[in-house]
């Protein structure tokens, strides 16, 4: 592991710490995500919303940080755990949770359901079903942007469990073969559905699998935002450079199951209640922004309500909006030339 | 105001479920994320957490109650300074379910394929032609267009430097150079996604796969990333890509390079297919399906390659996609081929006519969407249809034809529809045993005459 040791470097959060205003914007858009999973959560329950249903819950730091990084017109993909990405990316609330319902109202009208949503106004390319097979698709952006020269680059999620997919291998030795603009971004949160990193891979720092591709890799924790944040922008000046693409490991955990229907049986109740008490991503802003007297408590409250009115408004529209036409079966196959 | 907490669906298939145990009671304090209730669905226990801070109120479901309806009250939960009943409890939210109403769908018979343009029907070349192998049709479609588009670009196995495998893309480095002549690594399954991606992000792929066999790889991406994802994305986004190479049996290559996907491809809604014969085919349809936005898998044949067609000489000459062409015309009997098996079929209508058997030779050239105008219109005049691939028999193009003809021609057939295709056995390597696998012209003639009862 010393090649491992040597790549692992501590990552300083910012000193000063960021503006107040984007303090503030972090933790907003961490509760966000928060209350639209709790809420789709809840929708699910009452049988509002089918099929599989990935909630993000306590992964929030992960894509608020690294959104925090990117600049305007860089291209995000990311797999099934998806919703929070699409809220990151600033895609509304209201249509992402119409998709869940399958209403009309829905990103993709309906057609595509939790996993597989859209957004090209905000760059957002999905939302995608298969394990790992956002990994190419993304590389393949990020070829894109080196052809059109326009100096934008594709961030990639990808979970802890399709690391050990084939085509990510296949992608890493491409993007950096060619150099592309890509900032590849493993969201470790311990399990691939049941599976633990540790009984899937024989390689535990899963970062470390960079250095045989030559790419520029290191770890940070993935409950701190501002860690999350600071390794973003050391990556992304890396790849902006032209130097090619980057891997960074960011350790977080999820709370609820793999799916609606998973009962977790695979994990000790205290390790959940361990990551909840100590390291979740939103208490620890919470207290962070009391200490440096950037918000009270009234203040704090007053921002919940306001984005449980934002979510409560996502919740009605999702549920107001009707189903997709019957017509809609035969449309969007075919692109009509 | 009290909140109503309802038994919740917690797996897609659930209706109705067991209370296993109530970890909260009533008073208790309660904060969103506890664990109030064990309950087990018709997959698992689970526990079931609260989504709203207070304090427990009335337990309407003792523990151990099993078959509980979804959505039907179990408990409430308080504000801080709520007694348990003291107001009639409100439901968090309409727990309405979209009603199930008897949707009208469409007819059956609207295809999700496009129709076939409704195409000017082809109007025979009559300019100057020049003569070309189908090799060089194809290298100078993706030049023209290369010349044409800048977001037009070549990526595959040994497509640059080594001037393709099997000699297609000759030339197109020097010209074009390594931005958009691109040689990667023998990494199917990625290299395909990455063609996806660059399409999504707004060039042209054309991909190329060494050999169609290898794009098994890459299946994963070529159904679910390329063709579903227009229609997953409600319209959003589409992938305007080309994924070509040589398909089907070369020579004694055995079974693993030699099998024709033809079938597979043409089964996937949101994929269009074409497989070409003459050259001028080749050049025509490969320049459409570089500007087609939609994905397109075009399929070559190895053993093609070298033959000599004549080539109109056009500065840009399109063939339009799901357009068959009458190779040959005839009244007796139709036979439907494409990609090689189109010479078979013309070499068997030149023996047939010896035998006084008018026959009439449709190159299908696209797959999906299938020009059925042109194979109902030809059958309504002979009668009787073959067809011929060198795909397998079972849930083939052959097999797709003969039950359109039954629900589009029932009332013109006088014989059952009939294939001739690969035998059902991976393909052999001995030159006699490789022979016997195939389509042969004698084959083809049988077939004929069993459907003229000759």
């Amino acid at each position: 592991m010393a090649m491992a040791k040597r790549k692992l470097k501590p990552v300083k959060i910012a000193d000063p710490l960021p503006a107040p205003a984007e303090l503030e914007k972090l933790y907003r858009d961490m509760l966000l995500i928060r209350r639209f999973e709790e809420k789709a959560g809840q929708m699910y329950g009452m049988g509002l919303i089918g099929g599989f249903c990935h909630l993000y819950i306590g992964e929030e730091a992960v894509v608020v940080g690294i959104m925090s990084a990117v600049e305007e017109g860089d291209s995000i993909i990311t797999s099934y755990r998806d919703h929070g990405h699409m809220l990151a990316s600033g895609m509304d609330p209201k249509g992402v949770m119409a998709e869940l319902t399958g209403r009309s109202g829905g990103y993709s009208k309906g057609k595509g359901g939790s996993m597989h949503m859209f957004s090209l106004e905000k760059h957002f390319y999905g939302g995608h079903g298969i394990v790992g097979a956002q990994v190419p698709i993304g590389t393949g952006l990020g070829f894109a942007h080196k052809y059109k020269g326009d100096g934008k680059i594709a961030v990639v999620f990808l979970g802890d469990g399709a690391m050990n997919q084939g085509q990510v291998a296949e992608s890493f030795n491409m993007a950096e073969l060619w150099k592309l603009p890509v900032l590849y971004v493993i969201e470790n949160n311990k399990y691939g559905m049941g599976t633990s990193v540790a009984r899937s891979s024989s390689s535990k720092d899963l970062f470390t699998r960079a250095e045989a591709f030559n790419i520029p890799a290191s770890q940070a924790d993935g409950m701190n935002v501002l860690a999350v944040k600071a390794a973003a922008e050391d990556a992304i000046r890396h790849i902006r450079s032209g130097k090619g693409p980057y891997v960074l490991e960011l350790l977080t955990y999820r709370y609820r199951g793999h799916s609606m229907s998973d009962p977790a049986k695979y994990r000790s109740k205290d390790e959940l209640n361990r990551m909840r008490q100590e390291h979740d991503p939103i208490d620890q802003m919470k207290t962070r922004l009391m200490d440096e007297e950037i918000a009270d408590e009234a203040k704090l409250k007053d921002w919940d309500r306001g984005v449980k009115d934002v979510i409560t408004e996502a919740a009605e529209f999702a549920q107001a909006s009707p189903e997709p036409d019957p017509s809609e079966l035969y449309t969007d196959v075919y692109v009509e030339a | 105001m009290a909140i109503q907490v309802l038994m919740p669906a917690l797996s897609p298939t659930m209706t109705e479920g067991k209370i296993a145990k109530w970890l909260k009671k009533e008073g208790d304090p309660v904060k969103s994320g506890d664990v109030i209730a064990e309950i087990e669905t018709d997959k698992a226990t689970m526990e079931f957490e609260a989504v709203d801070d207070g304090k427990m109120g009335r337990i309407l479901v003792p523990e151990g109650t099993e078959n509980v309806a979804v959505n039907a009250p179990i408990a409430e939960i308080l504000g801080d300074d709520e007694k348990p009943g003291a107001a009639p409890a409100k439901a968090p939210a309409q727990a309405k379910q979209p009603t199930p109403v008897e949707t009208p769908v469409p007819k059956a018979v609207a295809p999700a394929a496009p129709k076939a343009a409704p195409a000017p029907s082809e109007i025979e070349w009559t300019g100057a032609t020049v003569s070309l192998t189908v090799r060089e049709a194809l290298r100078d479609a993706m030049a023209e267009e290369m010349r044409r588009d800048d977001t037009v670009f070549l990526m595959g196995e040994e497509v640059a430097e080594y001037q393709g495998a099997y000699k297609v893309s000759q030339g197109l480095l020097e010209e074009f150079g390594a931005r958009r002549v691109v040689d990667t690594p023998i990494s199917e399954h990625a290299f395909a996604g990455i063609g996806i991606g660059a399409a999504f992000g707004g060039l042209k792929p054309i991909v190329e796969f060494m050999t169609w066999n290898f794009a098994m790889q890459a299946m994963d991406q070529l159904i679910n990333s390329a063709a579903k994802t227009r229609y997953m994305s409600g319209g959003q986004m589409s992938c305007p890509i080309v994924f070509r190479g040589p398909n089907g049996a070369a020579a004694r290559v055995a079974a693993q390079h030699s099998q024709d996907y033809s079938s597979w491809y043409a089964h996937i809604p949101g994929l269009k297919v074409i497989a070409p014969y003459t050259a001028a085919d080749h050049k025509g349809l490969l320049k459409s399906a570089i500007r087609d936005p939609n994905p397109v898998i075009f399929l070559e044949n190895e053993l093609v390659y070298g033959h000599t067609f004549p080539v109109p000489q056009a500065d840009d000459y399109t063939v339009p996609i799901g357009k068959a062409r009458i190779a040959r015309a005839g009244d007796g009997v139709t036979i439907l081929a494409f990609s090689r098996m189109v010479q078979v079929a013309l070499d068997a209508a030149a023996k047939l006519e010896e035998d006084g058997v008018s026959t009439e030779v449709i190159d299908l050239r696209t797959l999906r969407p299938l020009d059925t105008e042109t194979i109902v219109n030809s059958v309504k005049k002979t009668n009787r249809v073959v067809t011929v691939e060198e795909g397998w028999a079972y849930a083939g193009i052959g097999s797709e034809i003969a039950a359109l003809m039954m629900e589009q021609a029932f009332d013109y057939l006088d014989a059952p529809p009939s294939r001739v295709t690969a035998k059902d056995v991976p393909l052999p390597y001995a030159a006699n045993l490789e022979r016997l696998a195939l389509p042969q012209i004698d084959d083809i003639v049988a077939a004929a005459k069993a459907a003229l009862y000759r």
